[in-house]
């Protein structure tokens, strides 16, 4: 403690005796808490440093190893960009379907009651806690050769599994939840008053929620688009199992980095990696700005 | 008096909000045709298997060690992360200091990065020859293709679930408990242990859950780190890829089930104790 | 009468929230449902406006069994308790919803907004926010959005119960003397006994989701009919 700190809680003894009291007892005590806080935040720096901010670095390093020529062949790559398109396209694919169902999901759930709504809502919740592996071989089960709907897709000449509709069907499927999961929340604590007293008024179903309901999660819906399309990017397993790894075909950018580096093309691994690494930290940086903005 | 008699319907089916057939449609529909359906799939397979099939494939050595490496695994990487998760929401909720909202917004960082990636980066970093795992090859313990590995790619993935289950809850704790207790002449030690963390517990819980279940599940980011040495460190999502591969399909949705009931079993369990825990919490 | 109850009943997961509720009300009156919280006064108010079913009994609102009728057919306005103002719409928006979707034109919802923010003394504050305004002005506001359609009846859940102590004698008045102006039947619910003497006409009083008694409040105060009427009655008197 500084002098001249202590001065004034002297000072204080003789105007305010309690007051002062309470002041002279405290610093000690201040100055514990204070060892402890930088403490915790030191181990949770050192911790964030370690597990996610290295790997991120290690993934830069190595994709400039070798220079901007190198990098710039890796990423501008026939494959690559085929992938990169393949990715896009299950993306947006994704986040158009979980968003629709994410708000009439959360709509129903959070406006009317209804018998067994909670065993919807922990149904929903399934993809969640199913492994990534797992979602890909339930998808092989249906729709492969083997699986029970396999024998009506060959006879139309469908194919879903081991090609582009499978990619997009298992990531859809493993981020379902999400947008719902981001709206539900918003819209039970937000109650159902305002959408009955619209009601009560005689507006239809349509306009109340574009008017009452929607304005209510647009920043809630925002987030959760960020978030699917994060998820949906980055999904590796359940694709990986579905999509038979079929160069130019089937193959997204994660699985595309798979190969790379089981071909031991590290740079070229990590160069396509910082492609997802830049998209993934947009993302969060969108994101940390539209919490920023709803504050 | 004038009486104009409306068509009974339904007494209950009168709903004040319009929209309540078409949500449910649509909620309905989307959900069976992408989750319910291709679900069922795996429960169709199983019944093709015999049970006496199915006890063998689910007990043979290679399927028990990868349940058990993946179980282990998953389980300490859980407990790491209910401490490291309970630390990292008490900073962020109590502490203000320069650097917070970028280590806010890094939380999420395993959300959004693309599992593969973390991957290749984790083994990277932890291998003989990586920036880390160098200091401990010279310590002679080794990381990548070893259990220690595969938990740390666990970590990875699971601390966000702590940490986002634990900080809003702490955020909306009130104070007033904790300085009643300080109050009382209790210490910090003991105010943390016997006001605060009774309060969090059922939010721990509940992350814990999540990042155990993850880590069961997880593929992308532990398979390469993982290294894959049949009985040391193959680990249970992979052995459904490798029976797959070879298409050994009743195999694969045999070990995909056992794994399948254990996450739900394990979801259930942790949702029944937490709910316990809040109407303790609550009284 | 105006609005009639015979024989409602209505349980919520096996708790009996309306027990043969039987009443009515004539046109133009102002009524209170009085009784303390859990009596099921409320359930009763969201019956009448269509929010909840009973599971028997009929409901008629002018001479017409409404049993069946969805809630925006019934011709009430309803002020809730929290008041339920659209957040995201500004005072004259809220007022004008009822009115636009009725698919009235513009220059009668213009109209219609502007004298109905003269009646509630808000001609300025047409253009703001409901978290800008401080209690007693969204009330006024949800009082002035309920009346915007020309309902012809109005059912309050709790006004003033937001409210604090001191504004709440004030905006009591107020509204006792706008519903005399605009002349429309009422049906205000309450927990406040001074509340409902003040107020209404006629006061129904409930306890345990049945009625016990209903009469002036003069009757009420004189002559209670059972012991809870008199108790409730009385300890209120007391505190006052």
């Amino acid at each position: 403690m500084s002098k001249k700190k202590q001065r004034t809680y002297q000072q204080d003894i003789v105007g305010d005796s309690i007051n002062s009291l309470r002041k002279v007892v405290e610093p000690p005590k201040e100055n514990g808490s204070h060892l402890m806080k930088y403490l915790l935040i030191g181990i949770s720096a050192a911790f964030l440093f370690l597990m996610l901010a290295l790997p991120l670095a290690v993934v830069v390093m190595n994709a400039c190893k070798e220079g901007w020529d190198a990098y710039r062949e890796a990423v501008m790559d026939e494959y690559t960009m085929k992938a990169l398109q393949l990715t896009l396209l299950a993306t947006v694919i994704t986040v158009a379907v979980n968003t629709i169902f994410g708000l009439f999901a959360s709509f129903l759930l959070s406006k009317f009651y209804f018998r067994g709504r909670q065993v919807l809502a922990a149904l929903i919740d399934i993809p969640f806690s199913i492994s990534p592996v797992i979602a890909g071989l339930v998808f092989i089960l249906t729709f492969g050769n083997m699986g029970w709907m396999g024998d009506v897709l060959d006879k139309y000449n469908i194919k879903i599994v081991f090609a582009v509709p499978g990619v997009v069907l298992v990531t859809v499927f493993v981020t379902f939840p999400f947008v719902f999961r981001e709206l539900f929340p918003v819209l039970n604590a937000q109650g159902k008053d305002e959408e009955e007293a619209a009601a009560l008024m005689g507006a239809g179903g349509f306009t109340i929620f574009r008017r009452i309901t929607l304005p209510h999660i647009k920043w809630a819906l925002l987030y959760g688009i960020i978030l699917c399309s994060a998820r949906a990017m980055g999904e590796f397993g359940a694709v990986s199992v579905i999509s038979g790894h079929l160069r130019g075909k089937t193959n997204t950018l994660p699985l595309h980095v798979e190969i790379l580096y089981n071909e031991f093309n590290t740079t070229a691994a990590f160069a396509v990696s910082s492609i997802l690494v830049l998209l993934a930290v947009l993302i969060l940086v969108v994101k940390s700005l539209v919490e920023w903005k709803k504050e | 008096m004038e009486q104009q008699i409306v068509k009974v319907k339904n007494k209950k089916g009168v709903r004040v909000i319009p929209g309540f057939g078409l949500s449910m449609g649509v909620t309905l529909a989307m959900l069976s045709c992408i989750v319910l359906i291709p679900l069922a799939s795996i429960f169709i397979s199983v019944s093709k298997i015999s049970l006496q099939e199915f006890v063998e494939i689910v007990t043979s050595r290679q399927v028990m060690s990868g349940y058990m490496v993946s179980f282990t695994c998953a389980f300490f990487a859980a407990i790491i992360n209910g401490a490291f998760g309970l630390v990292l929401a008490w900073v962020l909720v109590r502490y203000d200091f320069p650097g917070k909202r970028i280590m806010d917004g890094m939380i999420e960082l395993p959300f959004a990065l693309p599992t593969a990636v973390a991957g290749i980066s984790l083994t990277f970093l932890y291998s003989d020859q990586g920036w880390i795992g160098q200091l401990f090859d010279k310590a002679g313990v080794r990381i990548a293709y070893t259990r220690i590995g595969i938990t740390i790619a666990m970590v990875f993935v699971g601390i966000p679930f702590v940490v986002r289950s634990v900080q809003p809850v702490l955020a909306k704790l009130d104070r007033q408990y904790e300085e009643a207790a300080m109050m009382l002449g209790a210490g910090r030690w003991r105010t943390f242990f016997r006001v605060v963390l009774p309060e969090l517990f059922p939010a721990l819980l509940a992350g814990f859950g999540l990042a155990f279940a993850r880590g069961i599940g997880e593929y992308g980011s532990v398979v390469f780190i993982a290294g894959n040495i049949p009985y040391e460190t193959q680990i249970a999502p992979l052995l459904i890829m490798s029976k797959l591969e070879q298409f050994k399909y009743s195999d694969a949705t045999a070990i995909a089930l056992v794994l399948l009931l254990v996450s739900f079993l394990l979801m259930f369990l942790i949702n029944s104790l937490q709910i316990y825990m809040q109407r303790f919490v609550k009284n | 009468m105006y609005v009639e109850m015979k024989e409602i009943c209505k349980t919520f997961d096996g708790f009996q929230a309306s027990d043969h509720v039987s009443f009515g009300i004539e046109k133009g009156q102002m009524a209170a449902l009085l009784g303390p919280s859990g009596s099921g006064k409320t359930t009763i108010l969201r019956m009448l406006a269509g929010l909840d079913m009973p599971d028997s009994g009929d409901i008629m609102i002018n001479g017409i069994l409404v049993n069946d009728l969805p809630g925006n057919k019934r011709g009430i306005g309803f002020v809730f308790q929290n008041y339920a103002l659209f957040r995201y719409m500004t005072v004259a928006d809220n007022i004008a919803f009822g009115l636009e979707v009725q698919k009235k034109g513009k220059a009668e919802i213009k109209e219609r907004v502007e004298e109905l923010l003269e009646l509630i003394s808000m001609e300025d504050l047409g253009k703001r926010y409901p978290h800008q305004l401080s209690g007693g002005q969204k009330q006024r506001v949800a009082f002035a959005r309920a009346l915007a359609p020309r309902p012809g009846l109005l059912l309050l859940d709790e006004p003033f119960a937001a409210i604090d102590a001191k504004v709440r004698r004030e905006l009591r008045n107020w509204l006792k003397e706008m519903i005399g102006r605009v002349g429309i039947t009422s049906i205000f619910v309450t927990h406040d006994q001074e509340e409902a003497m003040e107020v209404a006409n006629q006061v129904i009083i409930i306890n345990q989701g049945k009625i016990e008694q209903i009469g002036t409040p003069k009757e009420i105060c004189f002559h209670p009919q059972t012991e809870f009427v008199s108790d409730f009655i009385e300890t209120d008197r007391w505190i006052v």
